[in-house]
């Protein structure tokens, strides 16, 4: 299987391969996103408490989860390339982090929709939006360090040391952030303090999940390869390429 | 304190053909691209003690990056460097204990003088230098009566001069890695330093270098690589 | 090494002292800030009593992040750096002799300053010695970590903005525990897990961020 593995390793072989990824995953993203929000609109019960407001949880929760594993899955392959000097995995990282940050924001932006019917206010200091604001902050650090870098190879290798020392430093930051919020009686609003999962609103928001699961990996598979058309465009399979489309 | 008869140069060079005999500056299959351009591939060369190689070609050949390759400050995009037949990537601190690289930047701090640059940069490379012999090597460049001055008020060539200062303090130090060494110097620096690098070959140290100037140092054993020819 | 972790120490502190203008700036910075806040929050003492650990904790945070680019940047445009890069001395440990000398030459004069600043903001006078242990706790933190951001963005464009993007989400458990102490030793609880936890912070980024720095300069100089 390692012969396999390494076959794929170098953009040539995989610029085909992301192409057909992507479509399946696409075409998989769409299928899980209509069941997911299907059964989170209208299946799953109306909540005793907060009525039917709630439902953005569907939405919220997974894209905050989505936001944190693809930070760490961002890392692994940032990683990967510094350790290996792999071209491959530093395309991936970068590919990687726009979907992460678009994740982050919509988990902010789904968060404040449902703070404001729910406690009145746009914005609450919880210790998830706190922590979902600043891990928005260290994608938009990765980001805008590898755009301020114009050798792509440095870009790859410093990126991938930001990358890895942020990853190192969220589960710190999470937990001193949930002791601040502790700490500061006035937020007794919670999003932990969420309405008692009923079986058909977990089943909904893991489908919702794998949704945006698929979703990040088939556009992180287009974005990489946007990416290796553009480092790679002198070789002679990327001209081809290009001639093909013209 | 050392007695004057007994600072025995001739172990110390005995050491360099010892370890140049072992060390040597093996180069196999270098390739190098600035940006997009490949600037030099499937270079290859061996520079042994008492060798010595000059690197010649226009601006822009890859010479300053080809020396930063040979020193590990640079990784190149393929092939692989050899000291003493271990790659200097793994060597590291140990490669670089025998390594002296001057690059265009002459590495002196403006706020400090002469001699606390010459004294800090010895130490940090791992020589031990006595006050004596730092005041002794800039005077040999020309820089007597200046060496507790700041750096600031010294001229270009006097900063290099003093950047060079380190050669004459390097005499046991078997590789001497040189980007443009002449350059701001006028023609007594020149002959100086000259004659310090003719010396080390000499005495069995390996030197790679690159200028512009036609420079006149007499070796028996001169390499040319010229970049862009290739 | 030890030799060659003395002398860098020595280098950066005499270098610092003949150009002590550069860290007077940073420690003026850090007075403004800490006067800006009851002049944009209003002068009410009960307000600046409550706000007084947080304030200057974070006017400490910027006045660290303002003098990180001291770290690096000018031994890179002269050349010395990359002699460091070149010697004979693992590098790991002349990035942890820097930020020592960094931290003592602009870090310690925050914290030895931040007690009389305190006084501005009428904090009550038993709260002074966590405060000062605090910041003496969390500086070389801020040092440390800013340090790993000073060698990633080293040359490039965009530079002090670019840095502080970096590493403010990296500073900010420092910050949180950092004036928690503070005030948990206010509200009478007393600051000792606070302090404690920012030890744990000092002696982890002290055995790890010189060595990612490291890293981070070498792929900045390449």
């Amino acid at each position: 299987m390692s012969l396999n593995w390494f076959k794929y390793s170098s953009p040539q072989t995989f610029f085909p391969l992301a192409e057909k990824l992507a479509l399946a995953f696409g075409a998989a993203a769409l299928l899980a996103c209509a069941a997911g929000l299907y059964i989170g609109f209208f299946v799953a019960p109306t909540d005793a408490q907060q009525g039917e407001a709630y439902r953005i949880i569907f939405i919220h929760v997974p894209a905050a989860w989505m936001s944190m594993f693809l930070y760490v899955v961002m890392a692994f392959w940032a990683g990967l390339g510094l350790v290996f000097n792999t071209r491959l995995s530093g395309m991936m990282a970068s590919a990687l982090a726009p979907t992460g940050a678009l994740f982050t924001f919509l988990a902010l932006w789904t968060g404040s929709l449902w703070g404001k019917p729910t406690w009145g206010t746009w914005w609450v200091w919880d210790a998830r939006l706190t922590s979902e604001l600043i891990l928005l902050f260290l994608y938009f650090g990765f980001i805008a360090l590898q755009a301020a870098i114009d050798d792509p190879r440095r870009a790859d290798k410093a990126g991938a040391v930001l990358a890895l020392v942020g990853a190192v430093n969220i589960p710190i930051i999470y937990f001193s952030v949930k002791w601040w919020n502790t700490l500061h009686q006035g937020a007794s609003v919670s999003f932990t303090k969420a309405p008692a999962m009923a079986a058909t609103m977990f089943a909904g928001m893991i489908v919702m999940a794998l949704g945006f699961w698929f979703y990040s990996i088939a556009a992180a598979l287009l974005r990489a390869r946007c990416i290796m058309l553009e480092r790679e465009r002198t070789t002679d399979w990327a001209i081809q390429y290009a001639k093909g489309i013209a | 304190m050392r007695k004057s008869g007994q600072n025995s140069p001739p172990h110390r060079e005995r050491c360099i053909s010892q370890a140049a005999k072992v060390g040597s500056l093996e180069a196999v299959d270098l390739k190098c691209t600035r940006g997009e351009r490949t600037l030099f591939a499937g270079l290859a060369f061996t520079l042994r003690g008492g060798e010595l190689l000059r690197i010649a070609g226009a601006n822009g050949s890859g010479k300053t990056s080809l020396l930063r390759i040979a020193c590990g400050l640079l990784e190149p995009a393929q092939g692989v460097v050899r000291w003493a037949g271990e790659n200097i990537r793994r060597l590291q601190e140990e490669f670089w204990r025998q390594l002296v690289y001057i690059g265009h930047a002459n590495a002196i701090k403006e706020d400090l003088s002469a001699a606390e640059n010459l004294q800090v940069a010895c130490t940090l490379a791992g020589l031990r230098v006595r006050e004596v012999e730092v005041r002794e090597a800039l005077v040999s460049l020309g820089l007597a009566g200046r060496e507790n001055l700041p750096a600031r008020v010294l001229s270009q060539g006097q900063r290099r001069r003093a950047a060079l200062g380190r050669l004459a303090l390097s005499r046991s130090v078997p590789l001497w890695i040189l980007d443009e060494p002449f350059t701001a110097l006028d023609a007594t620096a020149t002959d100086c330093v000259q004659e310090l690098i003719a010396g080390h070959v000499a005495r069995g140290g390996a030197v790679m270098y690159t200028t512009h100037h036609e420079a006149h140092i007499s070796v028996r054993a001169a390499l040319r690589i010229d970049l862009g020819a290739i | 090494m030890t030799t060659a972790l003395r002398c860098v120490i020595f280098r950066d502190l005499l270098l610092a002292a003949r150009r002590s203008s550069d860290v007077l700036t940073v420690l003026l910075f850090f007075v403004i800030v800490v006067s800006l806040f009851p002049l944009g929050i209003g002068p009410e003492p009960v307000l600046l009593r409550r706000i007084a650990p947080g304030a200057i904790w974070v006017a400490a945070l910027l006045a660290s992040m303002l003098a990180l680019q001291r770290v690096f940047a000018a031994d890179h445009a002269d050349g010395t750096l990359e002699q460091m890069l070149l010697g004979a001395t693992p590098l790991g440990v002349i990035v942890a002799g820097k930020v020592l000398a960094h931290w003592l030459a602009t870090g310690l004069p925050l914290v030895l300053i931040a007690p009389v600043l305190a006084l501005q903001f009428d904090l009550p006078q038993e709260l002074f010695g966590v405060l000062t242990l605090s910041l003496a706790l969390g500086t070389p933190v801020l040092g440390l970590v800013g340090a790993i951001g000073a060698a990633l963005t080293l040359g490039l464009r965009g530079g002090g903005a670019l840095l502080s993007l970096l590493v403010l989400p990296l500073y900010i458990p420092v910050l949180i525990v950092g004036a928690g102490a503070t005030e948990a030793a206010a509200s009478g609880l007393g600051g000792h897990a606070q302090l404690l936890l920012l030890g744990a912070f000092l002696v982890v980024a002290a055995a790890f961020a010189p060595w990612a720095a490291a890293v981070a300069l070498r792929i900045s100089m390449e």
